[in-house]
């Protein structure tokens, strides 16, 4: 029992980031089907966000918690401008967008490069976030229960917003029947580009939980990519609840074969898991049902 | 109505299909790293060489990931092969002729160094190549400057079990750097060790390497975990490493995954004090950029900036006046610095620019480099230099204090023949896969 408290909580961890990694996803690949290969360098933006905010007020114990407003606003307004400059002549164009969006994330990992110093920046994790709370003898490192906390209220504002607020019904309402949404005075575009800025907000959260994990440098984002997309079309495209769901499993599933076997095994065996499971059900965990007329 | 609803479902799956290709292209990229270059077949392949040598200019080629991933590294590489070149030209030049270096991006893609390492050799007719970093940029160039019959000098400290006429070696092999590592370890009394690994070749021979070692100097390995080159979670790898409590942890771990092992190693209450770390890829560039401070813990290097030797505060204070420096000095930086000095000093052993008469009067021995680590010596068979181990132990201000000195210089020995207790068989296998 007690060998297996620890990659329980780790993966626990695990998941909270890749949750955080794959929310902003959910929207933007979910609601407009954007696939923003350019999602995991805001993510990057966010990390160098919390880092700025580090320089500017010195004490890690403050700035952590203004650089998670900061990194949602400058890593939406990126999104923003990529929605405004270059995604909304290409909706439909899945292909095409994935192949700009491919580019963007280049060119973002360039600028990053000539920005900040090659080797990466370093962001100091506060004060309040050493030491560890004992879990049944195993000493879990608080800064994973932060990812946790900061994941779940994530998630409860964005259902919260999709749920209760008429700016989320329209949001689903475009889901669910784009042109009857238009039909009925939805301002579709608008909803667009409110959706892309929040998913690309999500994922400048994601860059500060994961600024105190890795490394802040201009090839993080890379990291985070493809188990945020894999997460995402495991859970369902669009679907909050599969996204969370899987990007849990496959936390757990990665914590357990890395305690298993190693890092490297644990990566193989946890995408071959995805793999098959994507093959037995492509449209993943949950699906939308969209009513047209049959 | 019905077409339109029809092709809206069509497009619906396509997206996640279509992610997940992407997907999986991007994640093969990674892989391709791993398959070394085979060298085009040229025309110009195995003809004479073309090196120009009679202008009062030679030419050279600096071969460095200036994008990608490992312009972290290499760019530092880059401009300190400048300032060499710079020092060199403004003392007259190699045999009285002025350096014209051609500077090249390697880009982080191995077939990319490759491709420039031929276009350096055939049409720019370089006489030597410098750079590279990584151990699958030098095993792409290696089959193009064998066949192109050019000169290439590698300046980083990698898993050793290589010589190539074609190539000179200036940064550590095992013995220089892992091996006084380990010795340094016994004599602290180390009984239980540790070996944390990013998981590509140089980690995995060095801790071959170190286990067989350990046996021999009974140290007990109490744990073994390796994690993707680009990974940066090392969260249950470091719970292991609580959980198996050892004396020392070996850290093998490169790049940016190292500040997330430091990060994990402290978010999990371990300290220098119990539980203390060696690593054989933090230098004085990497210590202040982990994101927590690493006071304590070990380094194994040949150079250090805090190194008492006679060439060092002269090489300091030049490199931090260069306009392109990066304030400290380290230990690949100065590995190639001095390739440049040692190029310079077998052309003029051979009096010529020619790869087969350079080649010669390195063969002939008692090729030397006053160097900022000392006076380094080649051993013309291997193309390895001599280099003294040092130890040092991070302080405050991101320095390393020298805890341990090896006795006097160490010998390169690249397939480490001279040690008993590295077995043929296991020396064979190794190469073997190394390819």
């Amino acid at each position: 029992m007690d060998a297996l408290i620890p990659p329980l909580l780790n993966g626990t961890a695990l998941g909270a980031l890749l949750l955080l990694a794959a929310l902003g996803l959910t929207l933007t690949f979910g609601q407009m089907g954007v696939i923003n290969m350019a999602h995991g360098e805001f993510i990057m933006a966010g990390a160098f966000i919390a880092y700025l905010t580090q320089l500017v007020f010195t004490s890690s114990n403050i700035s952590i918690v203004l650089a998670l407003p900061l990194a949602f606003l400058g890593a939406g307004l990126l999104g923003l401008l990529l929605e405004v400059g270059i995604i909304q002549w290409m909706y439909r164009r899945p292909l095409d967008t994935l192949l700009v969006t491919v580019g963007v994330s280049l060119i973002l990992q360039q600028i990053a490069l000539q920005i900040f110093p090659a080797q990466g920046v370093p962001v100091e994790s506060p004060g309040w976030l050493d030491g560890q709370v004992d879990i049944l003898g195993y000493a879990w490192p608080l800064r994973q229960v932060f990812t946790i906390v900061l994941a779940a209220l994530c998630l409860a504002a964005l259902a919260a917003w999709l749920k209760y607020t008429s700016f989320g019904r329209r949001i689903r309402a475009t889901v669910q029947n784009r042109d009857l949404a238009e039909t009925s005075g939805i301002p579709t575009r608008t909803v667009d580009r409110i959706t892309f800025f929040v998913g690309s907000g999500l994922a400048g959260l994601a860059g500060v939980a994961a600024s105190l994990i890795g490394g802040t440098n201009s090839q993080m984002g890379t990291q985070y990519i493809i188990p945020a997309f894999l997460v995402v079309v495991a859970g369902g495209v669009g679907q909050i609840k599969g996204t969370v769901i899987a990007a849990w499993a496959l936390g757990i599933a990665l914590s357990f074969f890395a305690d298993w076997t190693t890092g490297s095994m644990a990566q193989v065996l946890a995408f071959v898991l995805v793999v098959i499971f994507l093959q037995f059900r492509p449209q993943g965990l949950f699906t939308v049902r969209t009513r047209g007329l049959t | 109505m019905k077409a339109t609803r029809t092709r809206r479902a069509r497009s619906l799956l396509a997206v996640p299909a279509l992610a997940a290709a992407a997907a999986l292209v991007l994640a093969g990229c990674g892989s391709r790293a791993g398959d070394s270059a085979e060298p085009t077949e040229s025309g110009a392949a195995a003809s004479e060489s073309c090196i120009d040598t009679s202008g009062d200019t030679i030419k050279l080629g600096f071969l460095n990931s200036l994008t990608g991933g490992m312009a972290i590294s290499e760019q530092t590489v880059s401009n300190v092969l400048h300032m060499a070149a710079d020092e060199i030209n403004a003392d007259g030049g190699i045999l009285g002729k002025q350096i014209e270096y051609v500077q090249e991006d390697g880009a982080t893609d191995w077939p990319t160094f490759a491709e420039k390492t031929e276009k350096l050799l055939t049409q720019d007719c370089v006489a030597a190549i410098f750079g590279g970093w990584t151990s699958s940029s030098r095993k792409a160039v290696k089959p193009v400057v064998e066949e192109n019959k050019g000169l290439f000098f590698y300046p980083v400290q990698y898993e050793g079990l290589e010589s190539s006429p074609n190539i000179y070696y200036t940064g550590a092999t095992t013995n220089q750097q892992i091996i006084p590592a380990m010795d340094y370890l016994a004599a602290q009394g180390v009984k239980t060790l540790f070996l944390a690994g990013s998981d590509y070749v140089f980690p995995r021979t060095a801790n071959a390497i170190i286990k067989l070692y350990a046996a021999e100097l009974g140290i007990e390995i109490v744990g073994e975990e390796y994690v993707p080159l680009d990974k940066d979670d090392w969260t249950t790898q470091v719970s292991k490493i609580v959980a198996a409590d050892p004396d020392f942890v070996f850290n093998t771990i490169n790049g940016s995954s190292n500040v997330g092992f430091i990060k994990a190693y402290y978010d999990a209450g371990l300290t220098p004090e119990t539980t203390p770390i060696i690593s054989v890829s933090i230098a004085e560039e990497e210590a202040p950029a982990m994101g927590h401070e690493v006071t304590g813990n070990y380094a194994s290097w040949n150079y250090f900036q805090s190194l008492g030797t006679p060439n060092n505060p002269g090489f300091i204070e030049r490199w931090q006046a260069y306009p392109d420096s990066s304030g400290v000095t380290s230990d690949p930086m100065e590995a190639a610095y001095i390739s440049l000095y040692l190029y310079k000093a077998l052309a003029e052993a051979a009096g010529s620019f020619d790869v087969d008469e350079i080649n010669a009067a390195a063969a002939e021995g008692g090729i030397t480099v006053d160097a900022p680590e000392g006076v380094v010596t080649l051993d013309g068979e291997n193309h390895h230099i001599s280099k003294p181990g040092n130890i040092g132990r991070i302080n405050a201000d991101n320095q390393f204090d020298i805890v341990w000195s090896s006795d006097g210089f160490i010998d390169p020995d690249p397939y480490l023949e001279g040690y008993d207790w590295f077995p043929a068989d296991v020396r064979d296998a190794l190469v073997a896969a190394a390819g």
